[in-house]
């Protein structure tokens, strides 16, 4: 309903008052005078004519001509059932939009989309809610004194723009699930956001590659972790996975990655399909680790990422050839990054490499962050 | 909507173009002037030859150039009519400076209600 007055009225706060004074006015009267036919459309209709009679006011009161003979509430009634278009999908693009910072993309969307609250969003990413309530303002004023379009992009833009919209998504549940107690809601929020755009762009493999990227990571969140420990893939206690939502995600998956006609889209094949693939295959036993290291491949060769040549690495070592693992470890340039250390001492120990090995783990040891990592290191020190 | 296309270039970056390159993007920026929406322009002579002025206390303070070392030098700008922040963009990156080390700086304009 926001998403259709924002539509109409290219302005955020006159369509957001608009719909709480509608909300209001049937508050009042349905009581009363009964449900109308179509609420929907009704509370539409309502906000609309406030928009109008507001503007009307606004204008009026600008050119300092005497006030207008106000509307008579009975219009409202008169229009039954408008055709109240979908236009979520214009509200996303908007939000999402690169001329806004990532933050107030990722407030902007939670607020207008996933319909959160300010004072939610505030306590989610533990701001104050004050200074989420600018960061808000300053968004939406930016959308429209900068003239910010609400609309699809043309389909030359449409797949840098979608992956903007995707990130933000991303972020979201990222920023949920890298929280132990998951007390900030935002995994939820993002898996129900991917669910409106899946449902918006059924046809979009990357829609669906990170709607089951999530689902799939989400699947373990309750193994994940023992008290404040992380628990590693294998140590998982797989009988506290959601195996529906992995079914349901494999599902997805089949889709993004085997539908025909999805395969000619140009996005085809990306990032967070082929990341969910990972996922989906990490929660078989026994692990198919060659098809992993393929899809680590084809994954690098999309993002150009050092990273995900570690993670292929690792999946190749665990095919059983540490030797070529390692080759590929020492070709990547990732001097600052803990697990490139750790993953390298680790090659080295299983080939026996022993003092190499140690000097590796003490690399990796001197840029650990929190105390869980440390005591691993320290154990895999003592032990080689 | 009106929208002002600020355009900064990186100095020396025209002058690294031969001839042949600088012709073309002279005649780019001629081109984009022609575009339907664009309502105005100027393109500005070297920043060696600006004169800064301040007024303080009532007295006028007149001195040479504005503060160097800056990485990118403010060049010129259009005037443009579109429809929103992406027909606009969509102009800013046909601009030369933009693809040469420069940048375009998009400011929508206040409309003057009077």
């Amino acid at each position: 309903m926001l998403a259709s007055l924002i539509g109409y009225f290219g302005d955020f706060d006159l369509a957001e008052e608009a719909t709480a004074e509608a909300f209001a006015i049937a508050a009042q009267r349905w009581p009363g005078g009964g449900m109308p036919d179509n609420p929907g459309a009704w509370l539409v209709t309502t906000a609309r004519h406030r928009a109008i009679d507001r503007l009307r006011r606004d204008r009026v009161l600008a050119a300092r001509l005497p006030l207008l003979a106000p509307q008579p509430e009975e219009a409202v009634e008169v229009v039954t059932d408008p055709p109240i278009p979908d236009e979520r999908l214009e509200l996303v693009f908007m939000c999402c939009h690169p001329a806004l910072a990532i933050e107030a993309q990722v407030a902007l969307t939670l607020r207008a989309v996933a319909g959160l609250t300010t004072e939610e969003i505030a306590r989610a990413f533990l701001v104050p809610a004050e200074t989420m309530k600018r960061r808000l303002t300053r968004a939406k004023s930016k959308i429209k004194v900068a003239g910010i379009p609400f609309g699809v992009p043309v389909a030359s833009q449409l797949p840098e723009r979608l992956a903007a919209v995707l990130a933000v998504v991303y972020l979201i549940f990222n920023e949920g699930y890298s929280d132990a107690a998951r007390a900030n809601g935002l995994a939820s929020d993002a898996i129900r956001l991917g669910r409106v755009l899946a449902a918006l762009l059924p046809a979009e493999p990357e829609v669906l590659g990170l709607l089951a990227l999530m689902l799939l990571h989400d699947a373990r969140h309750e193994a994940r972790f023992d008290g404040q420990d992380l628990v590693l893939l294998p140590d998982q206690d797989q009988s506290r996975w959601d195996w529906r939502q992995i079914t349901e995600a494999r599902d997805l998956l089949d889709l993004a990655l085997l539908d025909p006609s999805l395969q000619a889209r140009p996005t085809a094949r990306g990032p967070y399909a082929l990341q969910a693939a990972i996922a989906s295959l990490q929660a078989e036993t026994p692990l198919d680790w060659p098809q992993v290291a393929a899809l680590y491949g084809e994954l690098a060769d999309r993002t150009g990422s050092d990273v995900v040549r570690l993670n292929r690495a690792v999946a190749i070592a665990e095919a059983g050839d540490p030797a070529a693992a390692l080759a590929i470890v020492d070709g990547l340039d990732l001097p600052g990054y803990q697990y490139w250390h750790s993953t390298r001492a680790e090659l080295l120990r299983r080939l026996g490499r022993t003092a190499e090995a140690r000097a590796a783990y003490r690399e990796a040891l001197a840029l650990a962050r929190t105390a869980p990592e440390r005591r691993f290191l320290e154990r895999r020190i003592a032990e080689t | 909507m009106q929208y002002a296309l600020l355009i900064y270039s990186k100095p020396g970056a025209a002058e690294a173009l031969s001839p042949a390159e600088r012709e073309a993007n002279h005649r780019e920026y001629l081109d984009i002037k022609k575009l339907p929406g664009v309502v105005g322009g100027a393109s500005l002579h070297p920043v060696e030859t600006a004169t800064t002025v301040r007024v303080q206390d009532g007295q006028t303070l007149v001195t040479d150039g504005p503060f160097a070392d800056t990485k990118e030098v403010f060049g010129g700008f259009y005037l443009i009519e579109a429809d929103d922040l992406d027909q606009a963009t969509e102009i800013a990156a046909r601009i030369p400076a933009a693809r040469i080390g420069g940048s375009v700086e998009i400011r929508p304009v206040v409309i003057d209600r009077g």
